[in-house]
């Protein structure tokens, strides 16, 4: 037992933070905001030489092999900067899934190509209907004699526009009709009869819907065999919220501190704000739920590797109550910042957006309590 | 970064484990389990002292020169969590998580040569001589007086909210031997022998229906100087050190996890009309029981700095700010759970010895005692309004 960082984390996350101070300011935020692609590819080949990019990847596909403590320890780093780069879609989900299902040839072409910068993935899952419920699928992969036919709707595909190719989640029907088993096809974004859709994404960087009508996919676009999708989606989304939740962290630091600072210069009534006790219990209230989600999202990431019940509810537990405690900061935030605090001036509204999102993607806190008391049940009701 | 305990850990665990397996009686565990107040009257705590001092375990969190077992920090955590597990009295906190580590640190050779050892043996009983009727929160502004009278100190006052004062034959008191500049100053630490004559206690019973603490006067006490720990009007420092011993102990998630195990187990039975169909209980069980969770993670982040010999700071007031509020969550979730059975009141104590057919089954007797009790965790210690201005102030710096 032993939740000291290495040597070797306590340098990545200094690196981190030095390169993210350095790099991301307000001014860039905005820049970002209005521009097209929403993420700078200089940043992006910076990451490579950083060696972020291929940092979870397994050392034979030219990564480094590391773990998802190291990937906490660098979103929470893009949250106090709220990074925009597609970091989650390429690198946490997308070189995830195709490690865990694709087959050698497929993480041969692939994995090193994440790695040196030079390909970005996304990954196409949700679909309206299905709101959070991942086992909800109903975009259809029917066999051809060529390969595959795709088609279906989804939405909320983070940085899909970006991407170079497109893990999609289908229904497999073979030639005996449908098959019960859902796949993931990687889908190059040039593909004909695809249809991308992209909008600015709440708190930074950008997202898109997927128009799929009859795609004519190539045999080997289906990763691996195709079995035991799901389990896969589901490890990759847990260790993704794992992910999300450490940059949640990230932010709400900052906010927290921005706070502490203004609440210590802003005087009113012939003091600073921070003389009153109702304010300094609000702040105190904060740094406590800060430091609770951090202990939730480090615990998160310790347990992405464990049995699937253990994982999930670690990771569903974790993005529950980051999600709480991210409006909690948020909010108050906001509100110690007064009026000055709704406008687009400062920084405070940003990162309030960006926690906002983190809230909504994979789910909010009730649907992960939900599912975490799901899980947890010893006894299934009769 | 690793959750895991390592090999030498696991067998410590599975040492710690066979212990209590071989020698926690069924009368002992059933006592506990039926103890709705925060401590487990003297008769079964001080068995399991007697019990843990005979193996050497009868204070963990001391130096090995005065009886402590050496343990890392990481084997308190295990010895803690099975204790827990396992639902073990609550021994003399007093004696040996407050009292005890004030001796050690501040005590003369004679004091320590004379009282740990009693605290070990479960010999003494201690009861804690804090807050006061017109200090509570405030407490530096203590008015107890004790005036020097050659080799003793004549005190007047009185003492409230003295957990087990009608069981202790010693209590540890702060008391005002002058007046400084600040109110602060001024204030000694004094052991007090309960027998002395003088001293009278007054039972108060809580909410819940239990006699756990109690208002003590004292009407001219005649105490030796010898019985001051440190020196004369320093007290405050020692108290204070105390505190942080008393919030900081920092491994409390395990006993969170298992109250809110039994009220889970309620809310599965049949006992309950399975309380937990109803999908509001469950997902309350789970806010709850990730709650524990976040507080386990940082008492265990807590626990790697300690290994390395770090400081945790001003945490220990996030550990008992949370592990309060947390206690009461489960307590009221389990007034919830039992449903109906939240009407019936058993007003006899103590609850593993009834001599009459109880108005409810036996698995809910401390449910709605405990609730109503537990009120008193954000009180106690120093109140949750307290802990957030240390928060504010050792964390925030305002």
């Amino acid at each position: 037992m032993d939740l000291n960082l290495t040597d070797e984390q306590r340098l990545l996350r200094e690196s981190a933070e030095r390169f993210v101070a350095e790099s991301y300011d307000a001014d860039h935020r905005r820049k970002m905001a209005n521009d097209p692609l929403g993420f700078s590819p200089a940043m992006w080949t910076q990451f490579a030489e950083l060696g972020w990019l291929a940092l979870p990847i397994a050392e034979e596909f030219g990564g480094l092999g590391g773990g998802a403590v190291e990937i906490g320890i660098l979103m929470d780093a893009f949250g106090r900067g709220l990074v925009s780069e597609p970091y989650i879609a390429t690198v946490v989900l997308g070189a995830a899934l195709i490690e865990r299902c694709g087959s050698t040839a497929q993480k041969q072409a692939i994995l090193p190509k994440i790695a040196d910068g030079s390909l970005k993935l996304a990954l196409a899952h949700s679909e309206r209907a299905a709101r959070f419920d991942l086992a909800n699928v109903a975009t259809t992969a029917h066999k051809t004699a060529q390969g595959w036919r795709l088609a279906g709707s989804k939405i909320a595909v983070l940085d899909g526009h970006a991407a170079d190719e497109i893990i999609v989640s289908a229904h497999i029907h073979d030639h005996q009709g449908p098959s019960g088993r859902i796949g993931l096809f990687l889908v190059p974004a040039t593909t004909p009869s695809l249809a991308i859709s992209d909008y600015e994404r709440l708190g930074g960087g950008r997202a898109c819907n997927i128009e799929l009508s009859d795609v004519q996919l190539p045999e080997d676009a289906l990763l691996g065999n195709g079995h035991a999708a799901l389990a896969a989606i589901e490890w990759a989304v847990d260790r993704a919220m794992a992910a999300l939740g450490a940059e949640a962290v990230g932010i709400m630091q900052v906010l927290l501190d921005t706070t502490l600072e203004y609440t210590k210069i802003r005087k009113q009534f012939g003091r600073p704000l921070s003389a009153n006790q109702v304010i300094r219990h609000r702040l105190a209230d904060m740094a406590v739920q800060v430091d609770e989600a951090r202990s939730m999202a480090l615990r998160a990431a310790l347990k992405v590797d464990s049995d699937p019940v253990e994982r999930a509810r670690a990771a569903s537990g974790a993005k529950a109550k980051i999600g709480r405690s991210a409006r909690f900061v948020g909010e108050q935030s906001i509100q110690l910042h007064g009026g000055m605090g709704v406008t687009e001036e400062l920084e405070v509204g940003a990162y309030f957006k960006r926690l906002v999102a983190f809230d909504t993607l994979f789910g909010g806190s009730s649907h992960h309590y939900g599912r975490h008391a799901r899980l947890g049940r010893t006894t299934v009701p009769a | 970064m690793d959750l895991s305990f390592n090999a030498e850990e696991r067998a410590f665990q599975d040492e710690v484990r066979g212990f209590i397996a071989k020698n926690l009686t069924e009368e002992m565990k059933r006592a506990t389990a039926l103890t709705p107040s925060v401590f487990s009257d003297p008769d079964i705590g001080m068995a399991w002292q007697r019990t843990l001092h005979s193996r050497g375990w009868g204070a963990p969190g001391w130096p090995i020169e005065h009886g402590g077992p050496d343990w890392t920090p990481a084997q308190r955590w295990i010895f803690e969590t099975e204790s827990a597990r396992a639902g073990v009295p609550n021994v003399n906190v007093m004696g040996v998580k407050m009292v005890g580590p004030v001796i050690i640190g501040f005590g003369s050779a004679e004091q320590k040569n004379f009282y740990l050892p009693r605290i070990l043996s479960g010999e003494d009983y201690w009861c804690q001589g804090y807050s006061e009727p017109g200090s509570g929160s405030d407490l530096s502004s203590l008015k107890t007086r004790a005036v020097r009278d050659g080799d003793d100190y004549i005190i007047n006052g009185t003492k409230i909210w003295t957990t087990h004062a009608h069981h202790a034959n010693r209590m540890f008191a702060l008391v005002r031997t002058s007046d400084g500049p600040r109110q602060q100053d001024g204030i000694s630490f004094i052991l007090i022998d309960m027998k002395t004559p003088g001293i009278t206690t007054r039972p108060i019973l809580t909410i819940g229906g239990d006699h756990e603490v109690n208002q003590v006067f004292f009407d001219d006490v005649r105490v030796p100087v010898a019985n001051r720990v440190g020196e004369e009007g320093k007290g405050w420092t020692y108290g204070k050190y105390l505190l942080e011993f008393e919030r900081g102990s920092g491994i409390a998630s395990a006993k969170l996890r298992e109250g809110l195990k039994a009220i889970a187990e309620l809310a599965e039975s049949d006992l309950t009309g399975r309380a937990i169909d109803s999908p509001d209980i469950a997902t309350r069980i789970s806010e709850v029981e990730v709650d524990i969770d976040a507080l386990e993670m940082t008492e265990l982040r807590v626990l790697s700095a300690l290994q390395t010999g770090q400081n945790p700071g001003a945490v220990s007031s996030i550990l008992k700010l949370r592990n309060s509020e947390i206690r009461q969550a489960v307590t009221r979730l389990g007034a919830d759970v039992i449903g109906h059975d939240a009407l019936a009141v058993e007003p006899m104590r103590p609850l593993y010895r009834l001599n009459h057919e109880p108005p409810m089954p036996e698995e809910m007797l401390t449910v709605v005692p405990e609730y109503l009790n537990g009120r008193a965790y954000t009180i106690f210690g120093g109140t949750s309004e307290i802990q957030r201005d240390i928060i504010a102030k050792m964390m925030l710096g305002i």
